[in-house]
Formats: C-alpha cells, sequence, structure tokens
C-alpha cells in the first residue's frame, strides 16, 4: 500500500492533478452555467411581472416544472432526451451516422434552466422592491423602456438580488457535482476513479468534500467583497 | 402636489389593459402555445409510445420506488427534526466552544453536496470495515439504503436547525420576558408560548425542505438504492425507452405539487387568526 502522501502527490504516482483538473472542471462549469442562468432568470422575471397574463401564466408553467423535478432528472433528460432528439434530426439528413452529445453542455443547459427558475423568483421579489416611481422618472425624463431597465432599474435590481443570487451561486456550486453521473470529469469522478484504484476511498472521498467546502468558503469571502463594494456605491450616493 | 388639474382619484386609478395584440401578448401567447404544444406532444408521444407489456412489468418497480423515496425521505426528515433540537440550541449556547462546534457541523452540511456525503459515507466507511466489524456496526453501513438514510439525516439535521433556530429568534424577546414575568418555567414557555408561534414561520421552510429532500433523494440511484430514480434508470437500461424517464418526470413532478399545495393549505389554515 503506498503512503498517503504519495497518493496525495503531484504526477503520474500521485492523483492531485488529476483532482486539480476535476476542480478546474467544476469551477468552469459553475462559471459558465450562471451567465445563462441569470440571463433566463432574468427574462423569467421579466415576464412574470408584466401586465400581460398569458406572459405570467407561461413563465409560472416553466418555474414550476424546473423547480420540482430533481436537478439529476432534469439532467437525464436533458442529456439523453437531447441525445435523442439530435439524432432523429441527424438521421433525417444523413441516415446511419451518429452524434454524441458533450456532457459539459448537458450539463450547463440542465443545471443553467434549474438555476434560472429559483434566480427568477429572486429577481421577482427584488423587482416588487423598486418603487413604480423610479420606472415614472425614467421615462418622465425622456429614457426610452430599455434605457430606463438598464440605466434606472437594473443598478438597484441587482443590489437587492444579491443575497439571493450568492445563494444560488453556493447551490449552484454544489449541484455541478451531479454532472459526474453523466461522465463528466469534474471532483466528484475523479476522486471516485482515485478511490477505486488506490482503494482508499474515505481519503479521497473526504478529500472531494474538503475541496467543495473550501470553495463554499472562498465564494463566501468573494461575495462578501463583491457585497462590501456594492454596499458602498450605496453610501457614495 | 398635482397641477395638471386632475382630481387625485382620476390621477390613482390604474391604468385600463391594453386593448387589441400589444407585443407583450402576442409574445405571450405565443409561449403559452408553445407550452400546449410541449404538453400535446408529451402526451402522443407517451400514448404512441405505450407498450402494455412493459407497463405491467414495470409498474410495480415504479410503485416500489416511489415507496422506497418516500420512507428514505420521510425517515430522514424525521430523524433529521429529532437530531436538530440540540444542534440548534448548541448553535445559540453561550459556551464558545460548543457554538463553534456546531456552527462547524451546520457549516460541513450545507457547504458541501449532498452526493459527496453520500458518498463519503457508502463508499468511504468501507475502507474502515474492520473497525466497524469490530464494534459491530458493518452490518449497518453494509446495506447502500441505510448509509443514504444516514447521510441524509445529518444532511437535514444541519438545515432544519438553521430553520428552527431562525423560527425560535424570530419570536420577539418580550414574549419570553411575558412568560417569565407570569412565571412560567422555561420549558413550558418554549412549549406553550415559543414555539407555536415559530412554527407559523418555520412551516414554510420546513415544507422546502421536504420537497428539497424529496429532489435531493434522486442522487442515491447513483450510490444502487432503487428509489424512483434508481428503478427509473434500471428500466431505462434495460428497454433503452426514454419513456421511463418521462414517467418519473411526471411523478416526481406529482408528489412534489401535492405537497407544495399542502403546505400552502396548512399555512393558510393555522394563519387564520392572523388575517383581518
Amino acid at each position: 500500500m503506498q503512503s498517503v502522501w504519495t497518493l496525495l502527490s503531484w504526477g503520474p504516482e500521485g492523483w492531485l492533478d488529476e483532482i486539480a483538473y476535476g476542480v478546474f472542471i467544476t469551477v468552469s462549469l459553475a462559471l459558465a452555467t450562471l451567465p445563462l442562468g441569470l440571463l433566463i432568470g432574468f427574462l423569467i422575471a421579466l415576464a412574470k411581472q408584466s401586465q400581460e397574463r398569458s406572459l405570467r401564466l407561461a413563465a409560472d408553467i416553466y418555474t414550476t416544472i424546473f423547480r420540482g423535478l430533481p436537478e439529476l432528472l432534469t439532467l437525464f433528460l436533458v442529456f439523453y432526451g437531447a441525445q435523442i432528439g439530435i439524432q432523429q434530426v441527424v438521421r433525417f439528413f444523413s441516415p446511419g451516422s451518429s452524434v454524441e452529445v458533450n456532457s459539459f453542455v448537458s450539463g450547463m443547459i440542465a443545471l443553467g434552466v434549474v438555476f434560472s427558475s429559483y434566480a427568477s423568483e429572486v429577481f421577482l421579489s427584488a423587482f416588487r422592491a423598486i418603487p413604480q416611481g423610479q420606472y415614472e422618472g425614467g421615462y418622465a425624463i425622456g429614457l426610452s423602456r430599455f434605457q430606463t431597465m438598464r440605466l434606472v432599474v437594473v443598478p438597484q435590481l441587482i443590489r437587492i438580488a444579491l443575497p439571493g443570487l450568492a445563494n444560488l451561486w453556493l447551490i449552484l456550486l454544489k449541484d455541478t457535482s451531479l454532472v459526474s453521473a453523466i461522465g463528466l470529469t469534474d471532483i466528484l469522478r475523479q476522486a471516485g476513479v482515485a478511490a477505486r484504484v488506490s482503494k482508499q476511498a474515505f481519503l479521497f472521498f473526504g478529500l472531494a468534500t474538503l475541496i467543495y467546502l473550501g470553495l463554499a468558503i472562498l465564494s463566501s469571502i468573494g461575495i462578501g467583497l463583491i457585497e462590501r463594494r456594492v454596499g458602498r456605491q450605496e453610501v457614495e450616493r | 402636489m398635482s397641477i395638471t388639474g386632475q382630481s387625485a382619484g382620476e390621477v390613482l386609478r390604474p391604468p385600463p389593459p391594453a386593448h387589441g395584440w400589444p407585443r407583450q401578448r402576442i409574445l405571450g401567447y405565443a409561449l403559452v402555445s408553445l407550452w400546449i404544444l410541449a404538453f400535446i406532444g408529451l402526451v402522443a408521444y407517451l400514448a404512441s409510445a405505450w407498450k402494455p407489456d412493459m407497463f405491467w412489468k414495470y409498474a410495480p418497480s415504479y410503485v416500489s420506488g416511489v415507496g422506497v423515496t418516500l420512507k428514505l425521505v420521510g425517515l430522514s426528515v424525521a430523524i433529521g427534526a429529532v437530531l436538530s433540537v440540540p444542534i440548534a440550541y448548541a448553535r445559540t449556547s453561550r459556551n464558545p466552544f460548543i457554538a463553534a462546534l456546531a456552527y462547524a457541523y451546520v457549516y460541513f452540511f450545507r457547504g458541501t453536496p449532498l452526493l459527496a456525503q453520500a458518498f463519503l459515507i457508502y463508499y468511504g466507511f468501507g475502507s474502515f470495515r474492520a473497525q466497524l466489524e469490530a464494534i459491530g456496526l458493518w452490518f449497518f453501513f453494509r446495506d447502500a439504503f441505510n448509509c443514504a438514510l444516514f447521510a441524509f439525516s445529518l444532511n437535514t439535521a444541519a438545515y432544519q436547525a438553521e430553520i428552527l433556530r431562525g423560527a425560535i429568534a424570530s419570536v420577539p424577546k418580550g414574549q419570553w420576558e411575558g412568560a417569565n414575568s407570569l412565571g412560567l418555567p422555561r420549558l413550558v414557555t418554549l412549549r406553550k408560548v415559543i414555539l407555536p408561534q415559530a412554527l407559523i414561520v418555520a412551516l414554510r421552510p420546513y415544507g422546502n425542505e421536504v420537497i428539497l429532500m424529496i429532489k435531493g433523494s434522486a442522487i442515491v440511484a447513483i450510490i444502487t438504492v432503487y428509489d424512483l430514480m434508481g428503478v427509473t434508470r434500471l428500466v431505462y437500461s434495460r428497454t433503452f425507452d426514454f419513456q421511463s424517464y418521462l414517467w418519473a418526470a411526471i411523478i416526481y413532478l406529482l408528489i412534489v405539487e401535492t405537497l407544495r399545495h399542502a403546505v400552502e393549505w396548512i399555512e393558510k389554515r393555522i394563519t387564520r387568526h392572523l388575517k383581518r
């Protein structure tokens, strides 16, 4: 049996380089999902606070479905569903060929959709905290609807929504561990491979857990910095 | 101050609903019809892919899968509720060492993925097989369901401790002082004065926690427990029929929506005295 320190070293003997690659995949998946989820979530929130009833209904169906499904199931639905769907389309044009759906992109879409349905609730409550007078003031000085949104509403919206979004980011970071089930080499999958080869399951899964904890702590520190900056802007105004 | 000459009543009236087909309405109707089309497509697909022999062969496994999911969630939420009381108490303890210990527990279980915790217990505890056998606990950790139950109970205990702590902290201090001045012992105060008020605040977070656990419980399929998700994966691997996942999605949605509406109904019912 190799010593623990050999197993945790960098290089062909140890597993640290493999696990570092897993950390890279996990973090880049979370970072790639974030803008997608924020954008969809913002649009859904816009639809939910619109005057038009049909738009609200469509948005409500979206959030009901994606908040009600387990994240793992959403991931499988996207991964296998997209595989089958695209396969059908490709077969239609060139029979006999097959396509492989990228698990990173599937993970990004599935996690982004789940993130967006939660983010829409956060944005919606932030929208409700902004008085109608802010819009009216924007229109009164001759800004267009889009300009009012961009220059007047969104800067305030972000400040109000930040704590809720920070919470969702921490949840997203944890949810990325699910992509190991569709074969993406994230932290948990690399730890699993290392555990199977070295027969030191507790060591490697413990390490993986601690890495997730470290990422959460790092995120909390980062979020604290952002919140302080945003708070300072508030004071300067 | 209005100097336009309009009366206040006219100004405060909400704008009339838009007539005709503004852009928002077109978009809204388009999206709703897209959902309707998707729904019809789903029903049509499930109807066309309907195989009676497959249904009768696998329906019992789906039923048992739902049973395993509900059993796992029900047991772990109950065990977690019991464990959460001392943790919440320790969180508010004046002894800094005990408070820090409880905080570390809560931070660990809330800061790491449930899947990693389940792996750590199911695969990781296998590393200590000899020791576990020595103290006679191996029979428990050998079974994947027990490991999942163990991990889920510890996980939900951390979340529930925070819910409980927050709810009790939300009751104003005057309530404690009032009960104290009436000469009620602390435990009676907690049971008869504080908890009834705290549980109204805690109901919604508790409901959310149960829903999160039902959704989170799907991950036990990865550690070979045959819950609803596990059964679904098994059926898919045998038949390569995508409808197995769609059925699971429908069942999960039904469970979660039922729970959500039940929580809403209970909340409406127990806050009747607060409505004016």
